[in-house]
């Protein structure tokens, strides 16, 4: 037994047209100062002022986003009143987003309260409506939260599958003036996605279609979109890709790639997509050397390989590190710019924490302890992984 | 020889089992939480069933059958039928999945729960590594 939920998705080219005839009073958009500065509030303004709907906005959301942030955004919702809560962005505004509708709804929760073993009862005083700006995090249609404690300088993983919003509105002529960077980040995101709710143990037949189509599009079209942002045809591809990949990994799970990844992120700051991309290729290879299978069938829907086994799961593997070429994105800890010396200072620590990270627990191949400090190593050094 | 589940011996196995094992002791260093695992009864096993395991900073400290939940405090208790439980040993169903669709139902903290995964994980490789009889 297990769960499918995904809020109404409106997508493709218009997509924001769809806002014109949403029902409502009064809409909270929460998103961040820079967004509005590049005038991608603009749209969803107008939109919402046709549809008569009064907008207020609360641009505070700074990237990896606090929980003192996210109180003080629904205490804006609270005295406001809105009936929708726009998420508008990248994965931090849209996370902050779920957090402020959750606490204008049940003001008399903890945010580290918010988990999915509760019954949450939200949907009383507003819904949500998410708009991504970036084509990678899929937060427009999961229900994870991540939030940032910085008094206790920690990072939070909450969320209910309650949460995930009413209506996503996935318009690729949001996302067309992402720089190349990061299109490439947020691209090798969505791979890592698609690859990983493929080939965890948490899979599901439900959105293995959903991963496979996703990591065959990136793999297609984020090279065309980073090459060449106005190539719109790419662009809405990515666009797809990342909801597809949103939704695979949200219902099923992440892996390896992002256990790793996160804490790479967390100790040096190394963005997100581009430390999970980073270690893909050495995760897909540490996997295959015990179960190929599903990395081999990966390869073939993608067409990397048209065999099965290890060799063919390893194809994968190289396919992912060709794309990194490609992007210019880092194959290796060390190309990122991270000193030797400062690797092994904070290795113990970094495997510590993936060892403890939720996302291990899916890995089709349970690593040791020192299987995972080599993993680090191999990763270190751009070495591909052959234990 | 095999242990029948759930009995005093199959528990005090499983103890042993995480004591001899340096993945559940380095995962769970700084765990500190005692279980209760209830067996609902179903057709396998006719009544309900009580197991306590001591588990503190990677080692079990002590581990019994009970007459009653209440017999010993614990931190954490976690109730599912007999045929669950059976699911969740043969590694066929994870716990954290059988917690979030209440087929393994908890009382304590699960958010403490969910930042030890892979102690979690050890303890299911440990119930594997457990001769078990279902009694079937």
């Amino acid at each position: 037994m297990w769960y499918f939920v995904s809020p109404r998705i409106v997508f493709g080219e218009g997509a924001l047209d769809a806002l014109d005839e949403l029902e409502g009073k009064r809409a909270l958009v929460v998103t961040d100062a820079n967004l509005v500065k590049t005038g991608l509030l603009n749209p969803v303004k107008d939109h919402l002022d046709k549809a008569g709907i009064e907008v207020h906005v609360f641009d505070q959301v700074e990237p990896d986003p606090s929980v003192q942030t996210v109180l003080k955004g629904a205490a804006i919702a609270e005295k406001l009143a809105p009936d929708w809560i726009v998420g508008l962005g990248g994965g931090s505004p849209m996370d902050a987003a779920k957090a402020v509708w959750i606490l204008y709804e049940r003001p008399d929760l903890e945010p580290a309260a918010i988990n999915p073993f509760i019954k949450l009862g939200l949907r009383q005083k507003a819904h949500l409506l998410t708009i991504p700006t970036t084509s990678g995090t899929g937060a427009d249609v999961t229900w994870g939260i991540v939030l940032t404690d910085t008094e206790a300088q920690r990072k939070m993983g909450l969320g209910n599958r309650e949460n995930v919003a009413d209506i996503a509105i996935v318009d690729p002529q949001m996302a067309a003036g992402m720089p190349p960077r990061l299109t490439a980040d947020t691209g090798l995101d969505a791979l890592t996605h698609a690859v990983e709710s493929y080939t965890c143990t948490w899979r599901t037949d439900v959105t293995d279609g959903l991963a496979i189509e996703a990591a065959r599009a990136v793999l297609e079209y984020l090279p065309r979109a980073y090459a060449d942002g106005s190539d719109m045809q790419a662009r809405e591809k990515m666009h797809n890709a990342a909801t597809c990949a949103g939704l695979a990994f949200g219902n099923a799970m992440a892996s390896m790639a992002h256990a790793t990844g996160h804490v790479l992120g967390a100790v040096f700051h190394v963005p997100h997509g581009r430390a999970v991309g980073l270690f893909l290729p050495y995760t897909i290879e540490f996997g295959a050397r015990e179960a190929p299978e599903r990395f081999a069938q990966m390869a073939a829907f993608t067409a990397c390989s048209d065999k099965g086994g290890e060799k063919a799961a390893r194809k994968l593997a190289e396919a992912v590190r060709d794309l990194c070429h490609k992007l210019g994105s880092p194959v290796s800890i060390a190309e990122t710019g991270i000193k030797k010396d400062a690797f092994e200072a904070r290795l113990e620590k970094m495997v510590d924490d993936a060892f403890n990270d939720t996302q291990i627990v899916t890995a089709v191949r349970t690593p040791s302890f020192d299987e995972l400090r080599q993993l680090f190593v191999y990763a270190y050094n751009g070495k591909s992984v052959d234990f | 020889m095999a242990f029948k589940f759930p009995s005093d011996e199959w528990i005090k196995d499983l103890a042993r089992q995480l004591n001899a094992s340096p993945s559940y002791e380095k995962s769970a260093k700084d765990w500190e939480g005692d279980f209760i695992f209830i067996a609902e009864p179903d057709k396998t096993y006719p009544q309900e069933a009580y197991m306590f395991l001591g588990l503190y900073h990677g080692k079990s400290t002590d581990a019994a059958m009970l007459k009653s939940k209440d017999e010993r405090p614990a931190q954490f208790v976690i109730r599912a039928h007999a045929a669950v439980w059976r699911k969740v040993i043969e590694g066929k169903l994870d716990p954290i999945q059988g917690m979030m669709t209440r087929k393994l139902k908890l009382e304590g903290n699960m958010m403490k729960i969910m930042r030890y995964p892979k102690a979690a994980q050890e303890i299911v490789a440990c119930c594997a590594k457990v001769p078990t009889d279902f009694g079937d």
